[in-house]
């Protein structure tokens, strides 16, 4: 099949227009929110069925091509890049919401459907989706079942795979199939587990089952401020060993309150290092009871101010810090780089001081928001060097170490953003051989061929940058960013990106 | 099996057939591949674009098509990708000019992100858009009758003499559809245009302020009635108002469509025109107050005007911007309308100002109530709906349905080309409302 009757066979399936081959049209496919690295598809097509995402899967397999399924491309570990070509599957198309089962309190989606729009269509419903990702604006739900993505309220109603029922899938040979169903537990074995986090390695989901949760009566939330990120940690540590599981439990530290006091004038003390933001739900009643709770055991642990809310404006009001820490950063430096770690809640503390150590130790920034209720840190390197600087190797450092501290402490490499392309060689830091063969068998079940979503997840021995030019490109970025080609091995084998979040692994080679 | 894709294979048509620019060997990126366009300079403002994506959701052409090239993200890609040598800049002229220039994604961005600026650069470098024939005549507007008050009054004239004698209305039954389709486009010309009595007006009562007023191309030749009753309302809040006499068009026009230089020339025009002593430079259309106030930027590597332009800017203010910041002198009287309030892009993204058209609504009495998406684009977007008819439509039916749906008699939308748009789309879709300025709601209420 040349690359002609390939788009004939494509076109004839989803129509002409949701077929793209032209230079311009698949370039800005090359990427998704993982800035070092970068892959040409072939093609780009927008299915809008599951049928016709099962046609496509079964032409890229008679053409021997990789096929990379895509939401809106706002993953930050690169899984969406068509490192070796192939074609890229855009679900952004199937953004139907095609059931909302208030009495059995699920839905059924498609997966191009936005987080954000699903909650909003629950609204009405008094019922909302609980995963809320900081990119719920923009990422879909497809999306997030493929990276098993997370957000603030998982504290309280787990991530992406607790609240997932059933998928239909468009596994690797073309079958269209259910995995899952309507019901909280489906018998035999758990493939809607294995599916939601496979980073679309395992096949493309094409609905999806959504549990949804009854909105509370009742809301609080609670602004504590600290001297200290120790205090603070330890704060949240006591109110998890306390037994209570707040709605949310997040930290913000002092760069970064005082980063977005400058961005949005959001009045946190100057002076202080961290600041714990709860929310708690519930019914009327026991929330004011819990709340009191919390807050004794924060002042207990150093709080020097505590402020609440009721009304959903001031709620508002004390998220704003939050929400906008990360673009307030970006507005600070040139770079900023969010990673996303675990360390058990009982060792907080601890790991955030190895944390704030390495950034002393590198000599680069580190600025801390991050889901502390269940110990998923966004520890945030700022920096003003670009990855093909021999500076960077200071920003690698500092990411292994942080990653390195983390797993010593019984922690992870990754909380929600996924392994993908980003983190793929340090998987060996978490799994022992055994445990990588045992999960490529798993893999090589559902893929023998090895073509959905190739080269991710897994290691490989190069760094996720180190992938081969896109056919026809001259090379002009590569000269002019003047590094990358030594680590391939040729010196047009390898397209570094001048701009844009730097990964981890680079230095791995 | 590895296919490469190149930009003459046969001509796709993502998105909607519609809507789609126009594509393929004919299509403008061929013109001007044939034209000789320059290579695409690197922008800096491209470094600070993280790629996160948050932009789509807001971008109206990427709700539209759902292609990652009409969205915000995709296209800075796309200036980045030419910028390095990787894509001809023809080749990604059509993605670039689909863009309303709306800015949305601005107000969308968390790493600040500064869209407009980058695709203006962009644009300047390829040049006005389309075919051929449709570049010259756009850049003969741009260069020939924009900079020029008395041609602009001309052309006026031409288009009210055709409405008048009947001969539009002729022309729009023998036109082809796509050209039909423009000409009922062609706003009504009132009588005159906007003359003031003196280039210097007093302030009624005791003078607060003494500022300049830009009367604006579209402003003074459309909507006369609005330019004189926020010269009332200014006046009757305490304002000396001074309309400089050698004042042109802001230039936002030619700047948004690549031609940067006559839009430098005309800022420069405006810099010269306005008197330094005024406490602000008040302008009533969204789109020229977010050019004037990007006067500084506009004009920074000329060292001649640099700084005048900066300070220039500094002193630009939105109507509703300034009486809130002036303070309304008297309490006005209720105006009794329902009304919902239409955000202009170029005020909400482009400056900003959200609160305050809201607040002066209040004070005129008037009952708001809003519509969905209110901060989202109408299609109108200076031209663009001359030049990309099938997407502009689109978004215009979306918006006039949120405008029925809440029952409101008056839809206020400060700023001329939003006006135009909305006032055709109450026509065509059958919405039974009727467009105001919120200066004439003002005015109204005695304020």
């Amino acid at each position: 099949m040349d690359h002609a009757e390939l788009i004939r066979r494509l076109e004839a399936v989803v129509g002409r227009p949701y077929v793209l081959h032209r230079a311009d049209d698949v370039s800005v496919y090359e990427q998704d929110a993982l800035m070092v690295a970068r892959g040409r598809p072939d093609a780009v097509v927008l299915p809008e069925s599951a049928e016709q995402v099962a046609a496509v899967v079964r032409i890229a397999r008679e053409a021997g091509l990789p096929v990379v399924p895509r939401g809106a491309g706002t993953g930050l570990a690169g899984g969406a890049i068509p490192v070796r070509g192939g074609i890229v599957v855009a679900l952004t198309r199937m953004t139907r919401i095609l059931e909302i089962d208030v009495a059995s309190r699920l839905a059924v989606v498609e997966p191009g459907v936005v987080n954000a729009d699903l909650t909003a269509a629950l609204e009405p419903h008094g019922l909302f989706y609980a995963p809320d990702p900081g990119s719920q604006v923009a990422s879909t739900i497809g999306g997030n079942v493929a990276t098993n993505a997370g957000g603030p309220h998982c504290l309280a109603y787990g991530v992406t795979g607790n609240n997932v029922l059933g998928l239909e899938v468009v596994l690797p040979d073309g079958t269209l199939t259910w995995v899952g169903g309507r019901a909280h537990d489906a018998p035999g074995y758990d493939l809607v587990g294995l599916l939601v986090g496979s980073e679309g390695t395992l096949g493309i989901v094409t609905k999806v089952v959504v549990r949804l949760m009854q909105k509370r009566e009742a809301v609080r939330t609670l602004l504590a401020i600290y001297d200290t990120m120790d205090a603070a940690c330890e704060a949240t540590s006591a109110v998890i060993a306390a037994g209570i599981v707040p709605e949310a439990l997040e930290v913000l530290d002092g760069i970064s309150m005082r980063a977005v006091n400058r961005t949005l004038g959001a009045g946190f003390p100057e002076d202080a290092e961290a600041a714990l933001l709860i929310e708690v739900e519930g019914v009327a009643e026991a929330v004011p009871v819990l709340m009191a709770r919390i807050e004794a055991i924060c002042r207990q642990h150093g709080a020097r101010r505590i402020q609440t809310a009721a009304t959903a404006d001031e709620r508002v009001g004390l998220w704003k810090g939050r929400k906008h820490a990360y673009g307030a950063l970006g507005r600070l430096g040139r770079r900023a780089m969010m990673l996303d770690v675990c360390a058990p809640r009982s060792r907080l503390a601890a790991v955030m001081r190895q944390v704030l150590e390495a950034g002393r130790k590198w000599d680069v920034g580190v600025a801390n928001f991050f889901h502390a209720g269940d110990g998923n840190m966004h520890p945030t390197p700022f920096f003003d060097v670009t990855e093909d600087s021999p500076e960077y190797a200071r920003v690698v450092g500092l990411t292994e170490d942080i990653m390195r501290a983390c797993v010593d402490a019984g922690g992870t490499i990754t909380g929600e953003h996924g392994i993908g392309l980003e983190k793929r060689e340090y998987l060996g830091w978490m799994f022992g051989e055994a445990d990588i063969a045992a999960m490529k068998r798993v893999k090589a079940v559902f893929d023998p061929d090895g073509l959905c979503n190739p080269d991710k997840v897994f290691p490989t021995g190069r760094p996720p940058h180190a992938v081969p030019a896109p056919r026809g490109a001259d090379g002009g970025e590569a000269a002019r960013a003047g590094v990358g080609g030594e680590e391939a091995g040729a010196p047009d084998a390898a397209v570094p990106e001048a701009t844009g979040r730097p990964g981890g692994p680079r230095a791995l080679a | 099996m590895t296919g490469t894709p190149h930009a003459a294979a046969v001509p796709a048509q993502p998105g909607a057939a519609a809507l789609a620019p126009p594509r393929g060997a004919s299509g403008p990126a061929a013109a001007a591949r044939a034209a000789g366009a320059p290579a695409m300079p690197w922008i800096p403002e491209i470094e600070t674009c993280i790629h996160c994506g948050l932009c789509l959701p807001q971008c109206p052409t990427y709700r539209v098509t759902r292609l990652e090239a009409e969205s915000p993200r995709g296209r800075i890609w796309l200036v980045k990708e030419a910028a390095a040598g990787r894509l001809e800049p023809a080749a990604i002229a059509d993605h670039l000019y689909l863009c309303l220039m709306c800015r949305a994604c601005e107000t969308a961005c968390p790493s600040g992100v500064q869209y407009g600026r980058i695709a203006e650069a962009a644009r300047a470098v390829l040049g006005p858009p389309g075919p051929p024939l449709q570049r010259a005549v756009v850049r003969f507007v741009l260069r020939g009758l924009m900079p020029s008050p008395v041609r602009l009054r001309r052309a006026a004239a031409v288009l009210r003499a055709a409405q008048r004698t009947g001969l539009l209305a002729v022309a729009q039954r023998v036109l082809p559809p796509g050209l039909r389709q423009r000409a009922a486009l062609a706003p009504e010309v009132p009588p005159r245009g906007f003359s003031p009595e003196a280039e210097v007006l007093p302030a009624l009562g005791a003078r607060r302020a003494r500022v300049a007023f830009l009367s604006g191309c579209a402003m003074s030749l459309f909507f006369p009635d609005v330019n004189d009753a926020t010269v009332r309302v200014l006046r009757r809040n305490g304002c000396e108002v001074v309309v400089p006499a050698g004042q042109v068009c802001c230039g936002a026009l030619n700047s948004h469509y690549g031609e940067a230089q006559t839009a430098r020339a005309m800022a420069r025009r405006n810099v010269d025109a306005f008197p330094d002593d005024v406490d602000a430079i008040v302008v009533n259309a969204a789109g020229c107050g977010a050019a004037m106030k990007a006067y500084g930027h506009l004009l920074a590597d000329d060292p001649a005007y640099a700084e005048r332009a900066a300070r220039f800017a500094a002193k630009v203010r939105d109507a509703t911007e300034w009486l809130v910041q002036l303070g309304l002198r008297t309490h006005p009287q209720a105006v009794p309308v329902v009304a919902t309030y239409q955000d202009p892009c170029h005020l909400a993204h482009g400056q900003r100002v959200r609160a305050e058209p809201r607040a002066l609504l209040a004070a005129a009495g008037v009952r708001l109530v809003e519509m969905a998406a209110a901060d989202r684009c109408c299609g109108s977007a200076g031209i663009y709906n001359l030049l990309q008819p099938a997407m502009a439509e689109t978004l215009l039916r979306e918006k006039m349905e949120a405008v029925r749906a809440t029952g409101a008699q008056v839809v206020v939308a400060p700023n001329p080309g939003c006006m135009l748009q909305l006032r055709y789309g109450a026509r065509r879709f059958g919405v039974p409302v009727r467009i105001a300025h919120l200066m004439d709601l003002l005015d109204q209420a005695g304020a």
